[in-house]
């Protein structure tokens, strides 16, 4: 039995809210908007978990970075069924500028920290979708990684992995300690239901900075601009083949 | 006066209630709904049948889990995968 699963669980606005962008085109409107977990960090902590529940991992531990806020996602990762959570707290300026590698950085020392065998975390997230944090994790930590995991099992000290590449998939045998990044058809994540919200508030959450963990949060990329997709162009209604055709060629499409 | 199921169907209540946070016709469609159908069986003393509404009502947290969960599926592979020929 392998020792300890580390899940990173990220705070997003939830994927029903319809996204408006600030006026000053700066970034998005997250104020009083709906935020939850990031859905493949539910698959990931729903693996982990699992794994868990098959007694092949001893404990599972969910982090998260992010304002006060982002305990509240841990508690929604408690309640699926982790053992405790690590709150790692960044706030103001600091999290504005949070992008993967600040994340990595902080997954890799926390990897180390807490001695773990296993990083599961989701392959991307549905805000900034940078599917970037696994890889990088991988890499500072020099670990095998398994990406965009549509199937894991463990295999004694060895993890095989059915990877989601380009139509179709790829097995591949790792060792661990890994990083394994979830797919959308890893697993159906369970529901927090509300007695188990309760129950996972006698669960601990170790508060740590950044500089705890000897991570410098600054951040080398400037945003310069956020703006909405294009808005889709109305339609017309033609009443000949000739209009069409005529139509067509004005707009330099035949 | 007091039925020893009382806990239960007030836990059922809640439970539902908390589900019904994420409904996608709203939360007020779904608490109103919610609520006259608590209160149609208010009136339901016998232990067996009481039982069997909670059944149903363990039936309904079951199928609006399920639901969530398809909800949020599709939109994930509407969004970021290609249609399947």
């Amino acid at each position: 039995m392998t020792g300890r699963v580390l899940v990173g669980v990220k705070r997003v606005i939830d994927y029903a809210v319809k996204i408006r962008v600030k006026p000053d085109n700066t970034g998005v409107v997250t104020d009083g908007v709906k935020h939850s977990m990031n859905p493949f960090c539910e698959i990931a902590v729903e693996e982990a978990v699992r794994l868990k529940e098959k007694k092949l991992v001893k404990e599972v531990v969910a982090v998260s970075c992010g304002p006060q806020q982002a305990q509240e996602t841990i508690r929604t990762a408690l309640a699926m069924g982790a053992d405790r959570g690590i709150h790692v707290e960044v706030s103001g300026k600091d999290y504005e500028s949070l992008g993967p590698l600040q994340v990595s950085k902080i997954l890799a020392a926390l990897a180390k920290k807490e001695d773990a065998s296993l990083v599961i975390l989701g392959k991307q997230a549905i805000d900034d979708d940078c599917n970037q944090t696994g890889q990088m994790t991988a890499a500072l930590l020099d670990w095998p990684q398994g990406t965009f995991a549509s199937e894991v099992t463990l295999e004694g000290d060895k993890l095989k992995v059915v990877r989601e590449i380009d139509g179709g998939l790829e097995t591949i045998k790792i060792n661990m300690p890994a990083v394994v990044t979830a797919d959308l058809r890893l697993n159906t994540p369970r529901y927090a239901t509300l007695p188990n919200i309760m129950k996972a508030k006698k669960k601990k959450i170790a508060n740590v900075k950044p500089g705890d963990l000897g991570v410098d949060v600054s951040s080398r990329v400037e945003v310069l601009r956020v703006d909405e997709p294009p808005q889709r162009q109305a339609g017309m209604k033609v009443e000949s083949v000739e209009e069409l055709v005529g139509k067509l060629k004005e707009a330099g499409r035949i | 006066m007091s039925n020893p199921l009382r806990g239960e169907v007030i836990r059922l209540y809640k439970n539902l209630l908390y589900l019904g946070r994420e409904y996608p016709k709203g939360t007020v469609y779904f608490r109103e709904r919610l609520k006259s159908a608590f209160l149609k069986n208010r009136d339901v003393t016998d232990p067996e049948k009481i039982r069997k509404l909670i059944d149903r009502g363990e039936f309904v947290i079951k199928e609006l889990e399920a639901l969530y969960f398809l909800r949020k599926y599709r939109a994930m592979k509407k969004r970021y995968y290609e249609p399947e020929h």
